[in-house]
Order: structure tokens, then C-alpha cells, then sequence
């Protein structure tokens, strides 16, 4: 048996589809069997709502008199962008006010508009034969802007990958707030109720579907960039009209110490046609995995701790290592359900016909890192080789010497077989020569937590460690944790008027 | 009961809350403390019956002492339910209803702050 989607929009201006929610539809299909679910249900709502960074809206302000070709714009001082001609321009979501940083930005802008506060536009130009004006600064409201389309260009995330943190700092994170030493678990996805996660194989959700966009009727435009569904992480571009959306559904945030976010709200209608719609609908949170990633390792490619099901981490904790670590989730469940409710609402009404799509978005298509030409500089471009490093059983006064003939502040310190067990600095023998006594030798005073550098790690990481320590050298240490080098401030002005900065 | 006690350390650097402990034979639980050189902010926690008689006992030895009714402000309106507070809270605060509706316990709450820059919608805020 299967229907088709004229049946099914049939039965919708008939008043009698049975719309359910994703939530609803494992339960229905364990009961009435796969065969029976197919009869029953002709549409499954879905539904989420969370932070979507790559979101924005298109904006028309129509034409001052006199007119002016706008170049640069702001929104409530928050930069909005100026390569459009005359008076368009599109407001992302994470720019940061230019005054208020990240408590105000291009999402707080968009919420202001939705919630029908009044936004300052500001805007200059260099003026020209046809668009004679410079200047223009005026309070706008939504309704005096002839278009606000959102357009979305990365949204709906088929699942994301869960964060902890396995560093001994707090790291402040798109991901959130993450304790040290794996203190918890954030994750963010909607599980069972996520519109890709129902159709996988993107089969229904294409090129001209009909979706819920923070409250209004939008549209699916196609695949969304960094689409890759062969990973499991497919995502689509959408959009949909301001000025019907709602506060509701449509939140601007903050994530601390990261910047300016938009939660959206969205949600897709699925057409029941076939037996594989009835199963790819029954999908459950506990069929739907995702790594718990380590955010504490500053690359792309971070190391998976383990991979939990969204039951598991909806559930309130995960083991780690023996250890129950609580979660959080980043966005809202009880938001995505209302979503899908909503949607169902709209459905059952006859508000939204369901279409299937005008063109499909590739099913199997696997996202690219960049590509690089130029590498930048790594720490071995700038090290200094000519490192001198003291033994732990050697004397104080042999270390005052070491530093005084190397010219250096820092001695890493290493033990019989050379590997490095400690650092001392000038501050640190100083300090035993002015209260002498205790300490004789270096052992006694260096510090044995040594923050490090591996040669082929970026200069930029390098510099991290050394702002976020508050330190001036890092050894550089090799994988038997030999010291084959020191990477002091100093050397990191080699990076000035270097071919690293042409 | 909760009690917001604040004092200076300038003379002599008296052990306060140890001197309130033994005066009053109250058992003193200390939620939190945030003490250095010059100064010292700790919020304790005592039997309500009782709190009067430490409440007098830290005056009389130069302490402020402030009862705390509430702890941190919840706006329901910004909240939108995420749980980003729920594994930061080391009181367990915040917790979800069958609902996924956040539900927040004032009483467990001891003021420390963790939560407020946490929350992506800044619906949590320290009272005055």
C-alpha cells in the first residue's frame, strides 16, 4: 500500500487526516505494526528548537528622499552587511554590536524587530549622480520595511555532536559553559522530534517544502552549507517572512565568552506515503547516537570520549570513565515539541498543504574541510633550538649560572634520561637566593606542571596556552617528552614583518 | 534559614563563625565563603528556630548579618526551557518536569552565581 500526496492534501481540505507528531509515531507503529501505522497516520509533524548560528534575515527600507545608496549599515550598531545596492542589506544573526559586543548583536537586532520594538538604522555612503545623500540615521520599525525575509543559510542540524571538556580549565564554548576535568556534558538536538533525523534519506524534505519558521509558514530553499548527510549531519537553508514570525519561536542569546547566537524554531510536515516513511518515523532518541566530542583539544578534528543516544543524554547524567557526569541540553525540547504541536495544529486546519519537494537535496553528499593553501606558521618556524635545560639534582647556583650565561629566564628541567620533569625561572632561583635556606637544589624549586608545545602545533594555539597561563616560554617537547627547544614571547615576534605576515 | 554574614578582618582577625559555633552551640553549616585579607562574605545556613540566637551572637561580634528569603532571580519569560543551568548548578537547582518545563528549587539555591552568565537568555540574574 502506499498513498500519494494529492490523497493525502485531499484528506487534509476533508478535515480528516490523522496528523500526529514524532514524538507519537514510535508509539503508534509499536502498536498498529508498520502495515497499520501506514493506513492510520497520513502526516508526522517535526519539530526544533535551538541555537542556529548561520541564520539572518534579508531587510528593504525602501528609498529616502533624497536617496542614498547605502555602503555601510548598522542596526542598533550592530554592523549589518553593505554589498547590496541601495537599501538592502542582510543582518546576520552573530555580528556583535559595536558598543555592546556580545550582549547585544545581529540575532537581539532580529528579535527586537519580531517583538515590534523600534531599531535605529544608521548607514553612510560616498554619494553619487543618482544617490545623492551621505548620511541617513532613522527608527524603523518591522512594518515600515517593505521586505524582512529570513534566510537561513545553515539550520536544522540532523543531530550535533555532544561537548565535554577533559582540561583542568572552564571553557567557554559554542557549546556552552564546560567544567574542567569532564564536569559535564552539553549537547543540543531535538532526538526524536528532528526533521532530518525522520527522513533520512531526504526522500520528503527538498527544494520547495513547506516548513514552520519561528512561527511562520516557511520554506525549505535546499541543503544548507556544511550539509553532510553521509556523516549523519545533514542541514537545510530555509527561509520565511519576518514580519508573520513570533517571539515565541525565535530568541536571540548569548553564549558566554563565544558571542551572539539565534535560537530558531522549525519544524517540517511529512507526508505518510510508504512503508519507509512509516519507519523512518518510528526513529526513537534512542536510535539516534551522537559523540560526546572533547571541546578541551583546540582542533577539528577533536577525540571522541564515548557516543551516547539522546536518551542517554536526556536522561539527566552519562558514565565517563567510571563517573556519572550530569548534562545539559542547549536547546529546548519542550520548545521543539510545541513546535511540532503547532505544526500539527496548522496541518489538521488545512493552513499548510503539503508538497513534496521541487528538486531533492543530495542524500549522500560529504562535507570538506578547508583547503589550505598556505599553512600557517607552526610552532617549529619560530622556536628556539638552541634550548638549555638544567637537571633536577643540580644546584641552585649552577642554575643562577646557566641562566645568567644562556641569557634566558627559563630552564626546562629534565631528569636522568632527559626527559623534562619541571621549569624554573629567574624569579624562581631569585627568590631561593633571597630566603636561603630550604631549597638547594633545583628540584626543591621548579615547577613540575609544565604547560608544553609539540613543533608542528600552530603559533596560534602556542599563544593561547601562553595568555591563558599568564607565562612567557613553553618547552617544546617531542613525543618521548624530550626538550628539543624553547618557544618564549620573544620569538613569537619573529611573526612581525616575517613572510608569515605578507 | 540562610544568612548572608559579612565582616571585616581588619582588628585582630577573630574567628567568627567558629566563636558563634561554640557561644551559641549552634551547628554552623557553611554553604559557601569568600574570604581574603581585608574582608569575608559567608552564606550559612542555620535551623530557623536557632536563627535568631546566631543572628545576635554574630552582631554582638561585629559581623553584618542578613537573611536571605530568596535566592537567584528566575524571569520566567526569558527562559526558554534549554537547561544549559542544570549541569552547572552544584546545588542541583534546576531540574526538568515531566513537561521539559525548567523547575527551579529557590530554597536549595545558594546565591553563588554559576548559572547566570550560563544561561544563553540571561533569564537569571543575582538579586540586589
Amino acid at each position: 500500500m502506499h498513498k500519494t500526496i494529492g490523497q493525502i492534501n485531499e484528506r487534509i481540505r476533508e478535515g480528516c487526516a490523522r496528523v500526529v507528531t514524532a514524538e507519537e509515531m514510535p508509539g503508534i507503529v509499536a502498536e498498529l505494526g508498520e502495515e497499520g501505522a501506514l493506513k492510520e497516520v497520513d502526516v508526522v509533524t517535526t519539530g526544533t528548537f535551538g541555537a542556529m548560528c548561520s541564520s539572518g534575515a534579508f531587510l528593504n527600507f525602501g528609498h529616502a528622499e533624497p536617496p542614498i545608496r547605502m555602503e555601510r549599515i548598522w542596526l542598533n550598531n550592530v554592523e549589518a552587511y553593505g554589498g547590496l545596492a541601495a537599501v538592502d542589506t542582510y543582518i546576520g544573526a552573530t555580528q556583535q554590536s559595536d558598543t555592546l559586543q556580545a550582549e547585544y548583536g545581529g540575532a537581539h537586532v532580529i528579535e527586537d524587530l519580531v517583538a515590534g520594538k523600534s531599531v535605529e538604522l544608521r548607514a553612510s555612503s560616498h554619494g553619487t549622480d543618482c544617490y545623492p545623500r551621505r548620511t541617513i540615521t532613522t527608527e524603523l520599525l518591522l512594518e515600515n520595511l517593505n521586505q524582512a525575509i529570513m534566510c537561513n543559510p545553515r539550520n536544522a542540524y540532523q543531530r550535533y555532536n555532544a561537548a565535554t571538556n577533559m582540561t583542568d580549565r572552564v571553557l567557554h564554548t559554542y557549546m556552552g559553559t564546560l567544567l574542567p576535568g569532564s564536569g559535564n556534558i552539553t549537547y543540543s538536538g531535538a532526538g526524536v522530534l528532528n526533521p532530518l533525523s525522520n527522513d533520512p534519506k531526504l526522500r520528503l524534505i527538498g527544494s520547495g517544502v513547506p516548513i514552520f519558521l519561528c512561527g511562520a509558514p516557511g520554506m525549505v530553499i535546499g541543503e544548507g552549507t556544511q550539509h553532510s548527510p553521509a556523516a549523519g549531519f545533514g542541514t537545510l537553508m530555509v527561509t520565511g517572512d519576518l514580519k508573520q514570525m513570533s517571539q515565541e519561536y525565535l530568541r536571540a542569546a548569548t553564549m558566554t565568552g563565544y558571542g551572539v547566537t539565534l535560537y530558531v524554531g522549525l519544524g517540517v510536515p511529512l507526508p505518510v506515503l510508504d512503508l519507509d516513511v512509516v519507519r523512518a518515523t518510528a526513529v526513537r532518541d534512542e536510535d539516534i547516537s551522537v559523540d560526546i566530542l572533547d571541546y578541551g583539544v583546540p582542533s577539528r578534528s577533536r577525540p571522541t570520549i564515548r557516543t551516547a543516544t539522546y536518551a542517554e543524554l536526556r536522561s539527566g547524567s552519562v558514565e565517563i570513565n567510571g563517573e556519572e557526569i550530569r548534562t545539559s541540553s542547549l536547546s529546548s525540547f519542550r520548545r521543539a515539541r510545541s513546535v511540532a504541536l503547532e505544526l500539527k495544529q496548522w496541518v489538521e486546519s488545512g493552513k499548510m498543504p503539503l508538497a513534496l519537494p521541487a528538486r531533492a537535496i543530495d542524500p549522500i553528499k560529504q562535507n570538506k574541510p578547508m583547503h589550505q593553501s598556505k599553512k600557517g606558521p607552526r610552532v617549529l618556524d619560530i622556536m628556539d633550538r638552541s634550548v638549555i635545560t638544567i637537571g633536577e639534582d643540580e644546584g641552585i647556583q649552577t642554575a643562577a649560572k646557566k641562566l645568567l650565561r644562556g641569557e634566558t629566564n627559563h630552564l626546562p628541567v629534565v631528569n636522568g634520561q632527559g626527559i623534562l620533569v619541571g621549569i624554573i625561572t629567574t624569579f624562581d632561583v631569585s627568590k631561593a637566593v633571597a630566603n636561603p635556606g630550604k631549597a638547594h637544589l633545583v628540584r626543591d624549586i621548579m615547577k613540575t606542571k609544565v604547560i608544553t608545545a609539540a613543533p608542528d602545533e600552530s603559533v596560534d594555539i602556542a599563544i593561547q596556552k601562553l595568555e591563558q597561563n599568564n607565562i612567557s616560554a613553553l618547552p617544546v617537547i617531542d613525543h618521548d617528552r624530550r626538550v628539543i627547544a624553547l618557544l618564549t614571547a620573544m620569538h613569537l615576534g619573529k611573526l612581525l614583518g616575517g613572510r608569515w605576515l605578507k | 534559614m540562610k544568612l548572608l554574614v559579612t565582616f571585616s578582618r581588619g582588628k585582630g582577625r577573630k574567628p567568627i563563625i567558629a566563636q558563634v559555633v561554640r557561644d551559641t552551640g549552634v551547628l554552623i553549616n557553611v554553604e559557601r565563603a569568600n574570604i581574603d585579607s581585608s574582608e569575608g562574605e559567608a552564606l550559612i545556613d542555620v535551623p530557623d528556630d536557632q536563627c535568631q540566637l546566631v543572628r545576635d551572637s554574630m552582631s554582638g561580634l561585629g559581623a553584618k548579618v542578613r537573611i536571605l528569603e530568596h535566592g537567584i532571580i528566575y524571569n520566567e519569560s526569558e527562559c526558554v526551557d534549554c537547561g544549559a543551568c542544570i549541569s552547572i548548578c552544584p546545588r542541583e537547582v534546576f531540574s526538568f518536569d515531566a513537561e521539559w518545563k525548567l523547575q527551579y528549587a529557590d530554597e536549595k539555591c545558594i546565591l553563588c552565581g554559576k548559572c547566570i552568565d550560563v544561561c544563553p537568555h540571561r533569564a537569571l540574574t543575582l538579586p540586589l
